[in-house]
């Protein structure tokens, strides 16, 4: 048995927890740790903010699903990380963030870089912890690492004070499970419930699937696949979800929602069941919930037993991992042949095509999606794409097809502008033979722009496509739709990002025409290092189609038919 | 309705915290909240009465609760016919005229007065709520100084413990 410090046994934990990387900023309350790091084979890499250790974290977490980890120290480096924590937590995105805190003789005296964090991070983590006895670190670290990862996953915080991490006990790796008696992350349904959903679905006529990220999470894309090719029910992605079930395949009907395909939202209108995987029915998925697909039977699948009836009262409720689930339910439901249905669905699609920008021509103009559609191409649509929030991300969900998990890394219920690029450096790093691309809005990108040098000073190989249309795009496209147009601090002066790109070390392009989309797009993939390609587009295009907040879902604003024919 | 809510937590720092911080985020309404020691090392118990008008609230407080890692069981026992207790502590005015009057409530009432001082009395009462907020409404004509109520405390009628499933484990 050997005698150890507080951070010394902090690193031992995340070694055995198998941590490669950890994302952070040292300062005073957390430099026994950094410095106990020295003596350990985990990599560190230091974020040029604390946000983007958490997003890192995050990044690496979604990427590769596993845990990822964030380190700060007290007071301001940990209220830094409060941004990325609410972001884990809203996209059940399992991190660990390790924070420094003063010296437990301190706490609660206002001493200097005293923040509580474990009161500021209550609501927003899964779970956290204060840590002021060294002889409860170890278990408790354990134990974050599991609630972490298991059941419906998120952030946990463990916050460390000073005098643990300096002081020394006897200590020695037991492997032993970790005790949780007020924790069951593994509730699951019975069979008669299993019989029931069953019922309703070898007797639907009109079902259709949302299949949200839970089927990532849970591991379930070959258990769906099966289901739905027995089932031959429809399925439709939310925002997280997709990548869980290829874009390609003929019964995916694609993206719900806000800025869903027009065919979607009508379908789940017109729907008799609704089978909800993995998804909690957002209020961007659903619109006016009065009128939500007011004629179908819903049967919701559901690791978190509190997302039940939470916001759509559901018929029956399967409570489990939706991986086991799905493989429980499929034995009990029919083979089926939904042609007239699905034919129904598609008979919408082309009234969406006519109006499909993709289809129209640019007149000399640079279109978001156009420039997203060819980068789809470019990169066989095989990338790992990490976007920020916005207009961009709406239209990568529209013109950019996953067909695998993990290929689409995005914040979907924070809604986090500034996230894509140190969530694109953690995926980066879980994923290093995958071809990384940002895609960012110009006011997103700037937020965080300071982790250039990071992707520098790391010598990480990634690219970014920032779509500059001058403007906080989705904030004035509601301006344009649902405020007369008055543009209210949303036109933004950016600095020259090629320029920005070259003072951080990275290569810097420019692009304003839709000619020049292909070689820059092919130089960023084969230069080394980060890339910035600044995409000068359209300034008010919009996306389309829209549900405006409280509309019913197939009450949506549609991008114009051209006037000319050509 | 009110529901009678009963959490098995962890006596642990900050868990008074975590519930009461998750019924103020999702905006579910405490009537009252009364905590204490349990006879088993480690465990406390509360008592939560909560406003649950809308259908099957009820139902996703009990799983807001259970996904909070401290708390080791939850039982509503609205429905089965738990004994309900407050207590409270009452300083009322009391002077040589109305002290034989408000001694005589008292009695109706079964509260004890535990304190007598020239101007006033206190009285200790236990019972239902709605006893409470009785004697509180009897008491009022003559001017009540100070109440300290401690919320409603609840177990279950009969042998059955409140359900076996899932059942509580002793920490450590």
């Amino acid at each position: 048995m050997a005698i150890l410090s507080g951070a010394q046994i902090t690193m031992e934990v995340l070694v055995k927890e198998g941590v490669e990387h950890i994302f952070g900023y040292p300062g005073g309350a957390i430099m026994p740790i950094y410095d106990a790091m020295l003596d350990y084979n985990i990599h560190h890499v230091l974020t040029r903010h604390e946000q983007g250790a958490a997003h890192a974290a995050d990044g690496y977490a979604r990427a590769s699903g596993k845990v990822g980890v964030a380190m700060a120290t007290s007071g301001p480096g940990a209220t830094n990380l409060v941004t990325g924590i609410a972001t884990a937590m809203l996209d059940s995105s399992p991190i660990v963030c390790i924070t420094g805190q003063v010296p437990s003789q301190v706490i609660g005296t206002d001493a200097f870089q005293e923040t509580d964090v474990t009161g500021v991070t209550l609501p927003i983590t899964k779970h956290n912890y204060l840590v002021t006895e060294i002889e409860e670190l170890a278990d408790t670290l354990r134990e974050a690492f599991y609630i972490a990862r298991s059941g419906r996953k998120g952030p946990v915080l463990v916050d460390i004070a000073k005098d643990v991490q300096n002081e020394k006990i006897e200590f020695e790796w037991i492997d032993k499970p970790v005790k949780l008696p007020g924790y069951r992350p593994d509730m699951s349904a019975d069979q008669k419930t299993f019989q029931e959903a069953a019922d309703l679905i070898n007797n639907s006529e009109r079902p259709i699937i949302l299949a949200g990220q839970g089927v990532i999470a849970s591991g379930a894309m070959t258990e769906l696949l099966k289901f739905v090719e027995r089932t031959k029910i429809p399925l439709s992605m939310t925002l997280l979800g997709l990548g869980g079930f290829p874009a390609s395949h003929p019964l995916n009907l694609g993206m719900m929602g806000m800025h869903g395909e027009a065919w979607v939202n009508t379908a789940i209108q017109e729907a008799d069941l609704l089978l909800a995987f993995g998804m909690r029915f957002d209020d961007r998925v659903t619109g006016n919930l009065a009128n939500y697909a007011k004629h179908a039977k819903k049967i919701h699948i559901e690791i978190d037993p509190t997302e039940v009836d939470k916001n759509v009262k559901v018929d029956v409720a399967i409570v489990g991992d939706l991986r086991e689930m799905l493989e429980k339910l499929t034995p009990y439901t029919n083979e089926g042949n939904r042609e007239e249905w699905i034919s129904a669905i598609e008979a919408h699609r082309g009234d969406s095509a006519v109006r499909d920008i993709k289809h129209m021509p640019d007149m000399g103009h640079l279109y978001a999606a156009h420039v997203i559609h060819d980068i789809w191409r470019l990169t066989d649509g095989d990338a790992l794409v990490v976007t920020d929030v916005g207009q961009h991300q709406m239209w990568e969900t529209q013109y950019y097809h996953h067909d695998t998990p993990r290929s689409l890394v995005t914040s979907g219920g924070l809604g986090t502008m500034g996230f894509a690029l140190p969530a694109a450096m953690g995926a980066k790093l879980s994923c290093p033979d995958k071809e990384v691309w940002v895609i960012c809005g110009d006011g997103g990108f700037q937020m965080t722009a300071a982790e250039l040098t990071t992707l520098a000073q790391e010598n990480i190989d990634l690219n970014v496509a920032i779509i500059n249309n001058g403007y906080l795009g989705m904030v004035r496209q509601w301006q344009e739709f649902f405020y007369d147009g008055r543009y209210s601090a949303t036109p933004m002066l950016s600095p020259d990002f090629v320029k920005l790109a070259e003072a951080h070390h990275a290569t810097g392009i420019q692009v304003s025409q839709r000619e020049d989309v292909e070689t820059a797009v092919r130089k960023a993939q084969t230069t080394p290092g980060a890339v910035v390609i600044d995409f000068v587009v359209e300034q008010e295009d919009s996306v389309y189609p829209m549900v405006a907040t409280g509309a019913d879902l197939d009450d949506m604003i549609r991008r114009p038919k051209p006037e000319i024919e050509w | 309705m009110i529901h009678t809510i009963i959490a098995y937590v962890e006596d642990k720092p900050g868990v008074l915290n975590r519930v009461a911080s998750l019924f103020r985020r999702r905006g579910f309404n405490i009537e009252s909240l009364a905590v204490g020691h349990t006879n088993m090392a480690g465990i406390s118990r509360m008592t939560i009465m909560v406003n649950a008008e809308e259908e099957n609230l009820a139902k996703r407080i009990e799983a807001n609760l259970y996904k909070l890692v401290n708390v080791l069981r939850v039982d509503d026992l609205t429905h089965k016919s738990p004994v309900s207790r407050e207590l409270a502590l009452i300083k009322v005015n009391a002077d040589s005229k109305t002290r034989s009057e408000i001694v005589q409530i008292a009695d109706i009432f079964r509260a004890n007065i535990v304190d007598t001082a020239s101007q006033t009395l206190i009285l200790e009462i236990s019972g239902s709520a709605e006893k409470i907020t009785r004697l509180l409404q009897m008491l009022e004509p003559f001017k009540i100084v100070e109440v300290q109520r401690t919320g409603v405390i609840a177990i279950q009628r009969g042998d059955d413990q409140d359900s076996s499933d899932p059942p509580i484990f002793e920490t450590q």
